[in-house]
């Protein structure tokens, strides 16, 4: 098969940005991923991108130049970037095109997503019951596992506490203020056991990955990491999701994480346990614990004893979001994806900085969840 | 009209081919593909299988708050017999009563499922 590296990798600021379009971010983040890659927008062959609410992608040409490419919207909720970046990868991989653009942007308001529930296949009883809400999925979900798996509260407040800390050490963070575990764990609760400072806030931010072949990024010379792997699945049968009126089925629910992370390394032809820097889909600090064990990192329930000995902080022997994840950078639905793999690819080039894992890292992966069940994975090397 | 006639039932399908009950009622099988699924009442009880808190209110719209305000609320699944387990509101006096599998009562199917602790 092909090989397809990632030549350049770019980010907007992540946060409020008032008076700047989501789309003026993601113009922002292309313009950073193509100096970094050496390359013009005219040297880009094709392009697949898309936002949740902040507009197509497709209208970007206008202010980055009518090169007259391909360029295809995607709408996938959160692996928005990460079905961008599969089809970018499979136009590398066809040989039709040597350079491809994967970009994802967004720009939500303040609060809680307001989803409609016939958006979603449901009957619109459940927005007015109160039931188009996307916390709730995860205050089930890890209030059981708690319960299964003898995962304590503290624990949930440790993972905040990292992301927090890790957001100080990344000058593109939204949240760069330290806050204790006992602060966390203490604020209100929201949908217990989760207090508002154990989530992510829907935010703003864009984000823009360039892949070419082989060929092209020994030519460029620069810093490529290859893309071992790029895999979205949607949910299986029996699984456990947002927005889902039952869970069909008998017994334990499985995850549509755990069949993307494993087709991920699968086609890698790599082990969880060889990754040396990760990137979970931390929406709130149990979903982050839950991937953990779902993408195959620990088994159900290894979390707490983990976390005990500082395992997924920067220089700990799994180190999970070292940029702050999503609850130091906030969710724009379209960018959270392939900001996951610009981290990545900073940390393995080895230009994270105050926040770079030590020990030269040079396998990486990276994981997003989101409803109605739906996770995008890749496997990332240098 | 009886007592009988008017509880509440939760109608789902089952699949011909496979067996699994989904709900809501679904032309279609999720597991197995098929499309020929016969209706079906669901079990009046069941056991919560796991449930949170709503501690604020949601956006409104789509939410409609009660005529006295807004109080949080339970949500969660129960599962029944038939092996589904089904989003709904779950009525207690105390949340805490909720904890330990315990075991619920239909007691509304619209806009959605309510079940209350069987005392």
């Amino acid at each position: 098969m092909t090989g397809v590296s990632i030549v350049g990798a770019g980010l907007s600021a992540f946060g409020r940005q008032p008076g700047v379009s989501g789309r003026e971010m993601a113009v922002q983040a292309i313009r950073t991923a193509l100096a970094d890659a050496g390359l013009e927008w005219s040297d880009v062959q094709i392009a697949f991108g898309g936002s949740d609410g902040s507009g197509l992608a497709d209208t970007l040409v206008a202010e980055l130049g009518l090169t007259g490419i391909p360029f295809t919207n995607v709408k996938n909720g959160c692996a928005t970037g990460g079905s961008a970046l599969v089809s970018a990868v499979n136009a590398i991989r066809s040989g039709s095109a040597e350079i491809a653009l994967a970009v994802g942007f967004d720009k939500h308001g303040r609060g809680a997503f307001a989803p409609l529930p016939e958006e979603w296949g449901l009957p619109a009883g459940y927005g007015e019951a109160g039931l188009m809400v996307t916390t709730q999925f995860f205050g089930i979900k890890i209030a059981r596992y708690m319960r299964e798996y003898g995962i304590t509260a503290q624990t949930l407040a440790k993972v905040a506490e990292k992301a927090y800390a890790n957001g100080t050490l990344n000058p593109n963070a939204w949240r760069r203020t330290p806050m204790s575990a006992e602060e966390i764990a203490s604020a209100d609760m929201v949908n217990d056991p989760l207090t508002r400072y154990m989530f992510c806030s829907p935010g703003e931010g864009g984000a823009a990955i360039i892949v070419a072949s082989e060929a092209v990024a020994t030519r460029l010379g620069g810093r490529p990491v290859s893309l071992l792997s790029a895999v979205t699945r949607t949910r299986g049968f029996g699984t456990f999701e947002v927005f889902a009126p039952a869970i069909q089925g008998i017994g334990a629910p499985t995850s549509v994480s755990t069949t993307a992370a494993a087709a991920a390394f699968d086609a890698a032809g790599v082990r969880p346990d060889e990754i040396d820097v990760l990137q979970l889909q931390d929406t709130e600090s149990g979903a982050e614990i839950m991937h953990m064990a779902e993408c195959g990192f620990c088994e159900h329930g290894e979390q707490e004893q983990l976390l005990e000995k500082g395992a997924t902080l920067i220089d700990g022997s799994m180190p999970v979001n070292t940029d702050g994840g999503c609850i130091a950078n906030g969710e724009p639905i379209g960018a959270s994806g392939l900001r996951q793999v610009h981290e990545i690819v900073t940390q393995l080039r080895g230009e994270a900085g105050d926040r770079q894992v030590p020990g030269s890292p040079h396998l990486g992966f990276t994981h997003v969840y989101g409803a109605p069940g739906i996770s995008a994975c890749t496997v990332l090397a240098v | 009209m009886s007592p009988t006639e008017s509880a509440p039932r939760l109608h789902g399908s089952r699949c011909d081919s496979c067996g699994n009950v989904a709900f809501p009622v679904a032309d279609g099988c999720q597991r197995c593909g098929q499309q020929v699924m016969q209706p079906i009442e669901l079990s009046e009880h069941g056991t919560v299988w796991g449930f949170t808190v709503q501690r604020f209110a949601p956006k409104s719209p789509p939410y409609v708050p009660p005529a006295d305000g807004f109080v949080p609320f339970a949500v969660g699944y129960v599962e029944l017999s038939e092996g589904v387990k089904v989003e709904a509101v779950l009525e207690c006096a105390d949340f805490a009563e909720l904890e330990g599998h315990a075991p619920v009562r239909l007691t509304a199917t619209v806009p959605v499922p309510r079940f209350e602790v069987v005392a």
